[in-house]
């Protein structure tokens, strides 16, 4: 019997896993926004001595995670998994990092998801007792995504007004049976959802219907009332796609207007840093998430949060044969022990 | 003077390329396409041509141009030369610029590295 | 078949309530970036064109000169990292000139080298050079048969 099971998508933790330690590599464009005191590492040079933008990012991620254990206060050695993927081709940062990492591997692909399929699938591994510490973990790198997914840098074009930005970074996360932090309560997974948007440069309007059918089902799941959370956050549906989910969590019945916000509308300021829309990518979320999010729950200022990341899953292939984008959301409670 | 109505023509016909990528969903690789596809077929008709003495090189600089040399490169062949010139003719009159392309586009890819975008 | 129907519609609704929340491109200011900066790459070009004759070459050498020559410039340029922000204001204005062709075949064979020379650099410099080469020669062949048929 699924015991911890509640409503139709949703799994309530017995004893909730802790997230005991973060920790967050962005670029020097990341770093030069609005959230740049919440990182740990900020790149001068975002190639990070490495030959090609994909090794870079690959290193990203792992000295990352190496980061954010020890911020854990725990030994690499206590790291019974690692959940992790990213964005390029049968996702290389993730498997080349676990590679140098020698960690038990997991490899995910949900698009920039991932933040969040990794701390729902790491909760569960720690809440059903087969294991006591895991990492999860995620990257993108903007010229590792740009070529993959659109032009070469030096392409002179010009970037359509509701394109967004991939963010350089990297976010990684250590939960735990046990400790300080932050508990993980519940996880929403989400469905496959797809209204039919072609638009490879509108990756927002792709990916709120499937945010905003998370998130009504959290809460119809959890019967909690929207103000419970102190802030509600999704991953990179920047500009239009945040107006969207807005708009469709509305229309279900559920108000989010006041304590609703988008990672993607965070991390830039998207006028000064000329980020059109705003940022994207799967270190969207998870640096978010990692470095302004998790400092200030430490901090109680922030004490509820319910943090959805969103993934747009298409493939080079999937857009030159005209297919539509499937969205995916998957959202994570996350709440300050005793509040 | 001609550089005036090389300025105003070559402008023209960019504007016209702004409003397709604007307009459509047409990516830069499509609207190269056409513009060559659509010299060559203007000059068949004997459209391009006055353009071309009007503008000069603001007629031939944009690809259209590009498309008016392949276009008449193939149909002055085939009068010198019949059938065979069908084939030989454009991209004898391009091959200048082709093999420059070619060349340069090695060379600049070997000596330069791509910079990130800040 | 009902339920593809109404799936059908949903999307169709979607698409249009997506649109009114697109924000629009300046179109007015996007096009006179694109005839300005167009416009002026044509003019350097005259100017070439016009040192080449009156240096004594016939007009169609001069011409294909002039061509070579700007394919180095925008070469050059894209090499140096100028031409990807020339063409984030000029948009068309730097993309249809052959300039912008150049810079089409060098942007993806610098991109493309860590791949390799062959593989890399030499496959993927025709990634939108090669459409364009495919289509132009095409046409090409294709007026000149009909031209042979029809009109000679």
């Amino acid at each position: 019997m699924a015991v911890k099971k509640i409503g139709t998508q949703t799994v309530k933790f017995n004893s909730p896993p802790v997230i005991i330690g973060t920790s967050t590599t962005v670029g020097p464009k990341e770093g030069e926004g609005p959230l740049s005191e919440y990182f740990d590492i900020i790149l001068k040079d975002d190639l990070y001595g490495e030959k090609s933008w994909e090794l870079a990012e690959s290193k990203m991620l792992r000295e990352t995670v190496k980061a954010a254990v020890k911020a854990s206060g725990k030994k690499m050695s206590d790291m019974e998994y690692m959940f992790s993927g990213d964005l390029l081709n049968q996702s290389m940062s993730a498997s080349f990092a676990a590679r140098d990492l020698e960690l038990p591997f997991f490899g995910l692909y949900g698009a920039c998801s991932t933040m969040t399929e990794s701390l729902s699938l790491g909760s569960m591994i720690i809440d059903g007792g087969y294991a006591d510490n895991i990492i999860a973990v995620t990257s993108s790198h903007f010229s590792s995504a740009e070529r993959q997914f659109r032009f070469p840098l030096e392409h002179g074009n010009q970037r359509k007004l509701t394109a967004q930005w991939t963010v350089t970074g990297s976010g990684a996360a250590v939960l735990s049976s046990f400790g300080n932090g932050p508990e993980i309560r519940y996880v929403t997974t989400g469905k496959v959802v797809d209204l039919g948007i072609k638009d490879a440069n509108n990756m927002g309007a792709a990916m709120a219907p499937s945010a905003a059918d998370t998130i009504v089902k959290h809460f119809e799941d959890t019967g909690l009332p929207t103000d419970y959370y102190d802030l509600i956050v999704t991953g990179d549906l920047a500009q239009i796609g945040k107006e969207i989910a807005e708009e469709m969590v509305l229309d279900k019945g559920y108000n989010i207007l006041k304590n609703y916000n988008d990672c993607g509308l965070l991390i830039f300021d998207n006028l000064a840093q000329d980020t059109h829309a705003g940022g994207s990518g799967c270190g969207c979320s998870a640096s978010v998430f990692c470095g302004y999010i998790y400092k200030e729950m430490m901090k109680k200022n922030i004490n509820k949060v319910l943090l959805i990341s969103t993934g747009a899953l298409l493939s080079v292939t999937s857009t030159q044969q005209g297919q539509s984008i499937p969205g995916i959301a998957h959202a994570v409670s996350i709440v300050n022990k005793g509040s | 003077m001609e550089y005036i109505r090389a300025f105003v023509v070559g402008g023209l016909i960019c504007v016209v390329g702004q409003l397709l990528m604007d307009g459509t969903k047409l990516t830069p690789a499509h609207v190269l396409v056409a513009f060559v596809t659509s010299g060559a077929i203007l000059t068949a008709f004997g459209i391009y041509e006055p353009i071309m003495k009007f503008g000069e090189m603001g007629a031939s600089i944009p690809l259209t141009g590009f498309g008016y040399s392949l276009a008449k490169g193939a149909m002055d062949s085939v009068k010198d030369g019949g059938l065979l010139g069908a084939f030989t003719g454009g991209i004898k009159a391009t091959s200048g610029g082709v093999a420059a392309a070619v060349v340069f586009g090695y060379l600049m890819a070997v000596i330069f590295d791509p910079k990130s975008k800040k | 078949m009902k339920k593809q129907i109404t799936r059908v519609n949903k999307e169709k609704e979607y698409e249009e309530y997506v649109k009114n929340k697109v924000p629009k491109p300046n179109y007015l200011l996007n096009c006179l970036w694109a005839f300005f900066v167009g416009g002026v790459i044509c003019t350097i070009a005259q100017f070439i064109n016009n040192l080449l004759k009156n240096s004594g070459l016939n007009k169609t050498d001069a011409g294909t000169v002039t061509v070579i020559i700007m394919i180095f410039l925008g070469a050059f340029l894209t090499g140096l990292g100028v031409y990807d922000k020339l063409g984030k204001k000029a948009g068309a204005g730097s993309i249809v000139p052959i300039t912008g062709f150049a810079n089409s075949i060098v942007s993806p064979a610098m991109e493309f080298k860590r791949e390799g020379y062959v593989l890399g650099v030499a496959a993927k410099m025709f990634s939108v050079a090669g459409p364009v080469l495919v289509y132009g020669f095409g046409s090409s062949v294709i007026i000149g048969v009909l031209y042979y048929f029809f009109i000679r």
